[in-house]
């Protein structure tokens, strides 16, 4: 049971009035690094959201490490980085840090190493509000980061971040899964699908595709994962 | 107890960068008591009766707008949704709410009634009273804040509730007019509204002839209002939004 992090069976969501998510199945097996990839608007942060337990649902199950999503033992082992940097921005990086770990039930020596992981040690005194976006998003990183979750989700880490930094933090995500923890990241840039083990295509509130880039890459017969993610979806919008 | 007492020093901390509103929370409602004090200049009576009960309304209109404004900043930004995900509870983020405003108000309040005592020479029996009185006032505030925040969706709409959630109160308490001389249906709105008994306690605590037991009712009063609305404000809060 433990080998899968993320089960979803007949998901629908609606947000004002507009089905977001029309019915979603899908299996996330743990220990991955797991892309979900779309264009914007297509129910990628609906879908992390229902993960993180935070999203009202219309109808269907998440099931999360064994458990219903958003349940208390959920929030001790699902670390959740939203979109926006969610993160103090009139406290400094430590102290944003150390609350966070007081939540997670943790000491100030691991929010140390959180800050050491997300490479931020130089900018512990900062207020949050005065970093950059990118540095933000770290910060916010590093507090999901407490705790040691089995499951992080990731919703567009890496948007904005300049292409050091983002190599950086794919090499952190890989790192993060050799340890046995699940990451399920977001993005709109399909040259970071190249990075996970594992890709999930999303269009319009729909998986079109759950595969290895390469895998991708043979069924589209296409090198570039930018076309094969519009060759896969012409499929599914003709089939 | 752990991850309230965490929330309580994060919101602390946070005000604690903004020294404009520090100071603020210290030094303006002696200010204001100050002004109130010279505009009676003529009629010392006055002020001993209603000076107190400034002493009890500042906390309270301070604290609704601090807490209900960053409770607001707390949804908007995101950071609310990250909280719930986490280990603390709902109670918990209450209750640390609670305890850092009314750690707030217990300062704003000292410093308020030395001021009174001491510069402006308020005439008090049981400042030690008064001094409690001021700071319950604060946390109602804060817990009324906290309750209102739940149906705030921007900022704008939060300071506007102190309008719609203090101003009534102020306007009904007794504080212009007796409550008994008010309209019967107004008094009846009176009876309900937590204000009203603190304005009777501070009445009370002026006359210096009440009985020990109607101060007590009052303060038990305003006490149950704020761990109602804190409860409330509580199961208000929803997990999951749309």
């Amino acid at each position: 049971m433990m080998n899968i992090s993320v089960e979803i069976a007949g998901l629908r969501v609606v947000r004002g009035g507009r089905t977001v998510l029309p019915g979603l199945d899908l299996v996330v097996p743990a220990g991955q690094v797991v892309g979900l990839l779309g264009p914007s608007g297509c129910g990628k942060t609906t879908l992390i959201r229902s993960i993180a337990g935070v999203q009202r649902l219309a109808s269907g199950r998440v099931t999360v490490l064994g458990e219903p999503a958003g349940s208390p033992a959920n929030r001790t082992r699902v670390g959740y980085v939203t979109q926006a940097a969610s993160v103090y921005p009139d406290l400094t990086v430590a102290q944003n840090l150390a609350y966070f770990a007081a939540l997670a039930g943790t000491g100030r020596a691991e929010a140390g190493r959180a800050l050491e992981a997300v490479d931020l040690t130089g900018h512990r005194s900062s207020l949050a509000g005065a970093l950059s976006g990118g540095q933000r998003t770290r910060v916010s990183l590093a507090a999901a980061l407490l705790g040691d979750p089995r499951l992080l989700l990731l919703d567009e880490p890496t948007v904005g971040l300049d292409p050091v930094l983002r190599r950086d933090l794919w090499q952190l995500f890989g790192r993060l899964a050799a340890e046995g923890r699940t990451l399920l990241v977001s993005s709109h840039v399909m040259d970071e699908a190249a990075r996970c083990d594992r890709v999930l295509l999303m269009r319009e509130g729909r998986i079109v595709a759950d595969d290895t880039p390469d895998g991708l890459r043979t069924r589209s017969g296409t090198q570039d994962l930018e076309q094969a993610f519009l060759t896969i979806a012409e499929q599914a919008a003709t089939a | 107890m752990t991850r309230t007492l965490a929330t309580a020093r994060r919101v602390l901390q946070q005000l604690s960068h903004d020294r404009r509103s520090v100071v603020l929370v210290v030094a303006l409602p002696s200010l204001l008591l100050t002004i109130f004090r010279f505009v009676y200049d003529g009629s010392p009576a006055v002020f001993d009766r209603v000076g107190p009960q400034m002493l009890g309304l500042f906390p309270f209109v301070v604290m609704f707008l601090l807490t209900s404004v960053t409770m607001v900043r707390e949804r908007t930004s995101g950071t609310l949704e990250r909280l719930l995900t986490t280990p603390l509870r709902k109670g918990e983020l209450v209750a640390g709410y609670a305890l850092a405003l009314g750690l707030a108000a217990v300062v704003q309040a000292l410093v308020a009634t030395a001021v009174g005592l001491w510069l402006l020479d308020l005439d008090a029996d049981r400042p030690w009273l008064m001094l409690l009185l001021a700071v319950v006032d604060g946390v109602l505030g804060t817990a009324l804040g906290l309750l209102m925040s739940a149906f705030a969706v921007t900022e704008f709409q939060a300071v506007q509730f102190m309008p719609l959630v203090v101003v009534p109160q102020i306007l009904l308490c007794g504080l212009l007019l007796p409550r008994e001389e008010m309209p019967r249906a107004l008094e009846l709105v009176s009876d309900v509204l937590p204000m009203s008994y603190a304005t009777d306690a501070f009445t009370e605590l002026a006359d210096g002839t009440a009985a020990a037991s109607g101060l007590l009712t009052d303060v038990a009063v305003l006490v149950g209002c704020c761990v109602v609305a804190l409860a409330l404000a509580g199961v208000s809060m929803r997990r999951r939004t749309a």
